[in-house]
C-alpha cells in the first residue's frame, strides 16, 4: 500500500532531513542512511558551496525534495521562473517525487515565507487542486501535499481540514504526504480529535510520513521541530501506518539540531512501529498483493 | 418553510480574504513586539480579526492571527541578522532595529527565497540617509560588503578563463569578463579587518540571535564591544574560491584594471586607465598569474 504511485512506487525506509551542522559528520563519515530529504529551496541557487555539498550527497545517498515555497493555496500565478530553477534540481536530485505543503503564503506577489493555514472551503480547494496539477505537469514528477500545523481558523471554512485535504488530493489526484505531528498540534490548537483526521484520509494516496517535536505553551502548541518526537506523536504514528502500511517515514529537526548520531537515532525509532506493521500485514499476505507492500 | 444553503466562497473572495489576511500578518509590529492594536482604518484590531479568525477556548481571534504577525516579523529580522552581522555592530542595535524595520516595510521579500532579502539595502541606505545618521558612509560601505557576500556564496560562477588561454592574445582586443560571483568594492573602511574581527570576537554569533532575543526579550551576555572602524580606503575583491567565501584586498591599480575590464574596456584600454602610459609589466603579469589562478576571468559575454 505505501509504494505507490504518488510515491513513484518506491519505499524508502526512514530519513532525516539534511542540515547543514552536519554537513561535515556526513561526508567524512558516510553514515549508513536510508534516505535524506532536502529542502528545495536551500538549492535552488546558481553554484557554490551548498550545491558542491549536494553533488557529494547524491554520490553515496537517495534524496527526496521538499518544498517550502510553492504555496499550492495562494490565489497568485505561480512563478515560473520558480518552476524552472525547481525542475533543474529536479533533475539533478533525480528525486523520484516532491513534496510541498498545503497551505498559501504569498499575495500579489509579497511572500510572508510562512506556512498559512487555508480557509477550508470548496473555492479553496479546487483553485488548490488547479496549482498542484499545474506544477506537476510541468516538474514532470508525482507530487505529494503535506498537512500543515496551524493557530487560527477562518470563519469560512466549508469542511474539516482532512475533508479539505482529501477534496484537494482527490481533485488534483496527487499523494499525500501526512505529517503526523502537525495533525497532532492542530488538534491541540483547534479541539478536534486526532485519530479521527488519521481515520478519515484517503490512505492509498500516503506516500510519505513526517514525524517531529514541538514546544507546549500555555495556551498553544508551536510545530518548532526543536525536540525528539513526543510519545502521543508516536502512537499517532503507529496508528497512520497501520491504516496507510509500511511507509517511508522522515523525522524533522530544524533548530536546536543535536548531533547527527541523535538525530539519526530518534528517526529509527519509528523502526520498531514499522516493523510491528510489516509483520501484521505479512500475516494475511495471501490476500495483500506482495509487490504492493515490498516493492 | 424553505432552507436556503449556507453561501460557498467564491475564487474572488478567496482572494479578498487572503489580501486581507496578508496585509494583518505583514502589517509592523507595535513597539512592544506585539500586534497593533488598532487597524488602519482605526477600527479596534479584535474587531477586525473577529470579523475573518475563529476565537476558541483558549486565544481569542486577535491572539490567534497575533501569531503569525510576530512570526513573520521575527522571521524576517532574524534574516536581517543573519545576513547584516557588521551592520548591526556599526549601527548598534537600535539604530539597526529602526533600519530594517522601514526596510522591510518598503521592500518585504518579492522572491520564493530568502536568499535576496538585503538586496535593495544599499540603494535603500543611499536613500534614507537619516536613518543610519551618523554613519551614512560607514553603513552604506557594510550593506554593500554584505550583499557581495551573499552573491559570492551561491552567485553563478562560468567557465573560467586560464593563464594560457590569456597569454599571446591581443591586448588591444582581448576583452575579458569577471565571474558574476565576484564583487569589486571600493571602500571607505578597511571592513575586510572588520569583519574578520567580527567573526574572530564571536559577536557575529551574537548578531544572529535576533529572533530569541526578540521574542523572549532576554538581555544577551556582555561582551567587548568592537570599535567601528577608522577611516581608510581600501580596495576590496569579495569572491570565492573552492566555495570559499573569500575577501581579498588589492592594489588601488590592479582594483581599476577590474572595474575597467568589467565595465567591456578592452586589457589596453584597462591597463591605460590605471596606469596612464607607464606600465608596470612585472605587477600586470604577478596580478594577471593570481587572478587566473583564482579563477576570476571568463569569457567576455
Amino acid at each position: 500500500m505505501a509504494a505507490n504511485r504518488f510515491n513513484a512506487f518506491t519505499q524508502l525506509g526512514i530519513g532525516i532531513g539534511l542540515r547543514i551542522p552536519h554537513y561535515d559528520h556526513i561526508l567524512r563519515n558516510k553514515p549508513t542512511v536510508d534516505w535524506f530529504e532536502i529542502i528545495s529551496e536551500n538549492y535552488m541557487c546558481d553554484g557554490g558551496r551548498p550545491l558542491e555539498v549536494l553533488d557529494q550527497i547524491l554520490e553515496q545517498y537517495k534524496v527526496i525534495q521538499h518544498g517550502v515555497s510553492l504555496y499550492f493555496g495562494s490565489t497568485d500565478r505561480i512563478d515560473r521562473e520558480q518552476l524552472k530553477r525547481l525542475k533543474t534540481l529536479v533533475k539533478r536530485t533525480k528525486t523520484p517525487f516532491l513534496s510541498d505543503h498545503l497551505c498559501w503564503g504569498s499575495v500579489d506577489g509579497t511572500y510572508t515565507h510562512d506556512l498559512l493555514p487555508m480557509p477550508y472551503t470548496f473555492a479553496a480547494a479546487k483553485n488548490t487542486a488547479r496549482r498542484v496539477r499545474e506544477v506537476s505537469d510541468f516538474l514532470e514528477v508525482p507530487i505529494i501535499v503535506e498537512n500543515v500545523s496551524s493557530y487560527a481558523e477562518f470563519h469560512v471554512c466549508e469542511m474539516t481540514e482532512w475533508q479539505f485535504l482529501s477534496e484537494v488530493v482527490e481533485r488534483a489526484d496527487c499523494g499525500i504526504l501526512l505529517d503526523v505531528n502537525n495533525i497532532y498540534v492542530s488538534s491541540k490548537n483547534h479541539n478536534f480529535n486526532p485519530y479521527d483526521y488519521l481515520d478519515n484520509v484517503p490512505h492509498h494516496r500516503v506516500g510519505q510520513i513526517h514525524v517531529a517535536g514541538h514546544s507546549k505553551y500555555e495556551k498553544y502548541i508551536l510545530d518548532t521541530h526543536d525536540h525528539p518526537v513526543l510519545d502521543p506523536v508516536w502512537k499517532m504514528y503507529a496508528h497512520a501506518i497501520s491504516k496507510c502500511g509500511p511507509t517511508s517515514t522522515l523525522l524533522e529537526w530544524d533548530a536546536h539540531i543535536p548531533s547527527f548520531q541523535e538525530v539519526h537515532h530518534e528517526a529509527l525509532k519509528a523502526r520498531k512501529f514499522l516493523e510491528q506493521v510489516i509483520q501484521s500485514h505479512a500475516k494475511p499476505a495471501a490476500r495483500r498483493p506482495v509487490a504492493a507492500a515490498t516493492a | 418553510m424553505t432552507r436556503t444553503a449556507p453561501k460557498r466562497q467564491t475564487l474572488s473572495e478567496l482572494r479578498r480574504l487572503q489580501r486581507l489576511a496578508g496585509a494583518v500578518i505583514m502589517r509592523p509590529l507595535a513597539r512592544d513586539w506585539r500586534m497593533q492594536r488598532r487597524w488602519i482604518d482605526q477600527r479596534d484590531m479584535r474587531v477586525v480579526a473577529n470579523e475573518f479568525i475563529k476565537p476558541n477556548d483558549r486565544l481569542t481571534s486577535f491572539e490567534r492571527i497575533e501569531i503569525y504577525n510576530r512570526q513573520y516579523w521575527f522571521r524576517l529580522i532574524d534574516c536581517m541578522y543573519e545576513d547584516c552581522p557588521g551592520l548591526r555592530v556599526v549601527l548598534g542595535r537600535s539604530r539597526f532595529n529602526t533600519l530594517i524595520k522601514a526596510y522591510l516595510l518598503q521592500h518585504p521579500s518579492r522572491s520564493f527565497t530568502l536568499r535576496n532579502l538585503i538586496g535593495h539595502l544599499p540603494e535603500f541606505i543611499e536613500r534614507n540617509p537619516g536613518l543610519v545618521d551618523p554613519y551614512f558612509d560607514l553603513a552604506l560601505d557594510m550593506a554593500r560588503f554584505e550583499w557581495a557576500q551573499v552573491v559570492a556564496f551561491d552567485g553563478p560562477a562560468r567557465r573560467p578563463l586560464t593563464v594560457d588561454q590569456l597569454l599571446g592574445k591581443d591586448p588591444v582586443k582581448l576583452r575579458v569578463s569577471l565571474q558574476p560571483y565576484l564583487t569589486l568594492l571600493e571602500l571607505r573602511y578597511p571592513l575586510d579587518d572588520f569583519l574578520i574581527q567580527l567573526k574572530k570576537t564571536g559577536l557575529r554569533g551574537e548578531a544572529s540571535n535576533a529572533m530569541s532575543e526578540s521574542a523572549t526579550r532576554q538581555r544577551p551576555r556582555r561582551r567587548r564591544a568592537l570599535r567601528r572602524p577608522r577611516r581608510q580606503s581600501v580596495f576590496v575583491v569579495v569572491h570565492r574560491h573552492d566555495n570559499s567565501l573569500y575577501y581579498k584586498r588589492v592594489d588601488p591599480r590592479a582594483y581599476r584594471i577590474l572595474l575597467a575590464l568589467a565595465h567591456g574596456f578592452t586589457l589596453q584600454r584597462a591597463l591605460t586607465k590605471a596606469y596612464g602610459p607607464d606600465v608596470n609589466a612585472e605587477d600586470i603579469k604577478k596580478w594577471f598569474t593570481t587572478w587566473s589562478e583564482l579563477g576570476w576571468f571568463c569569457k567576455s559575454e
